[in-house]
């Protein structure tokens, strides 16, 4: 048992529960029938691997293993999630989707390379197993963007203006997630200041380079930590809590 | 004495549970069974109880709750009692696993199954992939994802046909 821990993995869950319903939004929309399938596997598997961190979280928090991942996931308000904001943020277009995914996509290979070498074995063992899936992830994500950006005319503009919207949030990636400063010292964590370093270090030459968008300057962004939130949030846990709201002890 | 005896007879109970096991299709692709994709990892038999670990392909897999219900319900069948399936992440599940039986069951139905690649997926989805229905290696990616969480879309170029390809894992 391990309250940080427990505390720690919830900021993961969050970050891959919210992707994961953001995701299922595309369900039906998409622009193409092969990317509609994709982002429904995309939506199936984050939301699986938030489902992994939340048990292990339980575990960790000395709670009931079967019941507490839907109380996570259904009974918190707003202010009580540690996703980063840019995983909340409406949809948008789709160069704006795919360029959130692809980034959310690089910091999971990251943060994950990084987590793998947990010095507690659980942790462990699930970061390695998610990296494996999150392979096919970034692959998808990364040759889209190349696609995009480096497509049509309109593509482009669509790339840069998603760029410009979505980068001042990546400030947030290396704020200190609650309980990490006691985990990093324990080596069961890593320190996200250095797993955001990492991420830019990879992502900054593939946008900038290869896909030839222009990065832009976020040097007076103010930084944010995990418990504040947009107003979108509220409205996605509208939809996504609804019905276990209306039917708490509902089985299915 | 009666040690051996135990021995012996518990060794006969778990092989007679991994041919029940042998009996459970996997849901998604009924043509195939758990213990021949390598899901199922270990049967233990203690004093009162049988504990079967199993170890998912992918984690989010919407299959196994189904996969957990079928096991009990067949190995309980076979015998055994207080059945309980526990959940293996280390090592991670990987198409490596797959029988050369299965292979050949999946082939049929049209999904051609991943090579072995002994950890490096990178490198093993660079070769090209051969076509189910007439041999081809003439085939193109269509989807990474498919129809389950495990399948990516290829179309073959000299038979025109759709096919699906297991995904290395």
């Amino acid at each position: 048992m391990n309250p940080n821990l427990a505390k720690y993995l919830i900021a993961l869950a969050d970050d891959e529960l919210i992707c994961g319903h953001r995701l299922s939004e595309w369900t039906g929309h998409a622009p193409i029938l092969e990317e509609d399938i994709a982002f429904a596997n995309l939506a199936l598997d984050e939301i699986g691997h938030a489902r992994l961190w939340l048990e292990l979280s339980a575990v960790q928090g000395d709670e009931d293993v079967e019941k507490a991942p839907d109380k996570q996931v259904f009974f918190r308000k707003a202010e009580q999630f540690r996703n980063i904001q840019m995983l909340e943020l409406p949809n948008g277009d789709w160069a704006f989707s795919m360029l959130r995914q692809y980034l959310f996509d690089s910091l999971e290979s990251v943060r994950l390379g990084n987590l793998k070498n947990s010095s507690e074995k659980t942790l462990a063992e699930i970061a390695n197993k998610i990296a494996i899936e999150e392979t096919y992830h970034l692959r998808h994500s990364q040759a889209w963007m190349k696609r995009l950006a480096l497509g049509t005319e309109e593509s482009a503009m669509r790339s840069q203006r998603a760029l410009d919207a979505l980068w001042p949030y990546t400030k947030q990636l290396g704020v200190e997630i609650e309980g990490e400063a006691e985990l990093v010292g324990e080596g069961i964590t890593f320190s996200s200041a250095d797993i955001e370093n990492q991420w830019r270090e990879q992502v900054e030459p593939f946008l900038g380079d290869d896909c030839e968008l222009k990065i832009p300057d976020i040097s007076d962004t103010p930084i944010l930590t995990r418990s504040v939130h947009t107003e979108h949030l509220e409205n996605l846990l509208g939809d996504m809590q609804e019905v276990a709201r209306i039917e708490p002890e509902g089985t299915w | 004495m009666t040690k051996q005896v135990q021995v012996a007879s518990d060794d006969a109970v778990r092989e007679l549970l991994w041919d029940a096991l042998a009996e459970v299709p996997d849901p998604e692709m009924p043509v195939v069974n758990l213990v021949e994709l390598g899901i199922i990892r270990e049967i233990e038999i203690t004093d009162n109880s049988t504990r079967i670990t199993i170890t998912p392909t992918f984690a989010a897999c919407p299959a196994y709750e189904v996969m957990t219900e079928q096991i009990i319900e067949k190995a309980s069948a076979a015998g055994a009692s207080r059945v309980e399936v526990s959940v293996r992440h280390d090592p991670p599940w990987t198409s490596d696993w797959i029988s050369a039986a299965a292979r050949e069951k999946l082939r049929k139905i049209g999904i051609t199954p991943p090579g072995h690649h002994h950890g490096n997926i990178s490198e093993i989805l660079l070769e090209p992939v051969e076509c189910p229905y007439c041999g081809s290696k003439n085939t193109s990616l269509q989807n990474s994802f498919g129809t389950t969480a495990c399948r990516m879309i290829y179309t073959c170029r000299n038979c025109k046909e759709p096919f699906e390809f297991f995904k290395p894992l």
